[in-house]
């Protein structure tokens, strides 16, 4: 199907989910340079602001810092909060015989920067949703996921196709008497219709935020695999 | 935004790169899409810039101009050039969806550039164009 094709941006159709109550999803697929034998995915971090984004991408870099061989760009206020994005490029090795370069961005959480997320989210191939576990947060959840469902309307994507995992963070602050919403209450809010794989995480500490990253580049992965053949 | 190049397109961006501009002593030139994707890059081989980063900032960086345009009743900038200290950059547009960017040094005249990048353009336009 591709010969004679060295650069190419297609869609696939997979089922794009290891969890056992996912539906299959249309994956969009990546650009692919087959020329170069290389293929660059970009993944975005959405949700409300203060959510632990930026946080996410830290904790990958400071873990992986060994094989992340540039430094992570980020474009902050001075306030220390996202301005634009952060972008971090992540070699993964070969599949296939072809380079994979996953692309972590993250977007602006606050309401007032929406143009600058629909910037962001410009070509995506998939999407890790973080929420804020705080009972306060509850309706900035809900209100950032609609907000993502309508940015990727305006690329003509669905928030139902493209691959995407939730990650639900902040998980430890429980642990210091602060009130967080119980999973079930946020399966509920955020992932009654999506039915999406899902972690508890805490970014601070890193847990479940590799497993959240590997959960989306083994999504997009799986098909791409099966297409490059 | 779908698009698909095969090797003899490719090949002839290429080639239009090394002839219009690193042939001129540009130090670095490649052709990205708006989402920050990289199609082409050619150096002169003394350059270690991260390409990657590079194009994920240039793609941010026009989409936020373009916003400031539309608020001032333009529809578009369509080139922008910074300056720095020993090297500048330069971006043009090509088409809706692409990106021409240019990194020189001081030994390169930015009216010979300007007129070279537009140049390049042209014949990248006809090939990218459907």
């Amino acid at each position: 199907m591709y010969d004679g094709l060295f650069v190419i941006r297609f869609s696939v159709k997979g089922n794009g989910s290891s969890g056992k109550h996912c539906p299959a999803r249309y994956l969009i697929l990546a650009f692919v340079n087959l020329k170069k034998k290389e293929v660059q995915v970009k993944v975005v971090y959405y949700g409300p602001g203060r959510g632990g984004k930026t946080t996410n991408l830290e904790y990958i870099y400071k873990r992986f810092n060994k094989r992340i061989k540039t430094e992570m760009v980020t474009i902050k206020t001075h306030g220390d909060r996202t301005l634009f994005f952060d972008f971090l490029p992540f070699d993964i090795g070969k599949i296939k015989g072809y380079d994979v370069k996953i692309q972590l961005y993250t977007v602006p959480g606050q309401v007032k920067y929406d143009s600058t997320r629909r910037l962001v989210l410009r070509g995506v191939d998939a999407i890790v949703f973080v929420a804020d576990s705080m009972k306060v947060r509850r309706e900035k959840n809900i209100l950032a996921l609609k907000n993502l469902q309508k940015n990727l309307l305006s690329y003509k994507k669905s928030i139902f196709k493209i691959p995407l995992v939730l990650q639900y963070n902040k998980r430890d602050l429980a642990d210091q008497g602060i009130p967080v919403l119980p999973f079930e209450i946020l399966e509920k809010d955020l992932n009654s219709q999506l039915k999406a794989p899902s972690f508890e995480a805490s970014a601070m500490s890193g847990e479940n935020v590799v497993q959240t990253m590997k959960q989306i580049i083994s999504m997009t992965m799986r098909s791409l695999q099966r297409d490059l053949k | 935004m779908e698009y698909s190049l095969g090797q003899e397109e490719l090949d002839v961006i290429e080639e239009v790169l090394q002839e219009d501009l690193l042939d001129l002593g540009v130090n670095c030139v490649f052709l990205i899409d708006m989402a920050g994707n990289v199609i082409a890059n050619l150096d002169n081989g003394q350059m270690e810039h991260d390409i990657y980063s590079l194009a994920a900032l240039a793609a941010g960086n026009f989409g936020a101009v373009s916003e400031m345009a539309k608020i001032i009743g333009e529809d578009e900038f369509s080139l922008l050039f910074h300056k720095g200290e020993k090297e500048s950059i330069h971006f043009s547009k090509v088409m809706a969806d692409f990106l021409l960017v240019t990194i020189f040094g001081k030994e390169t005249s930015l009216g010979f550039l300007r007129l070279k990048v537009a140049e390049a353009v042209g014949k990248i336009r006809k090939i990218l164009e459907p």
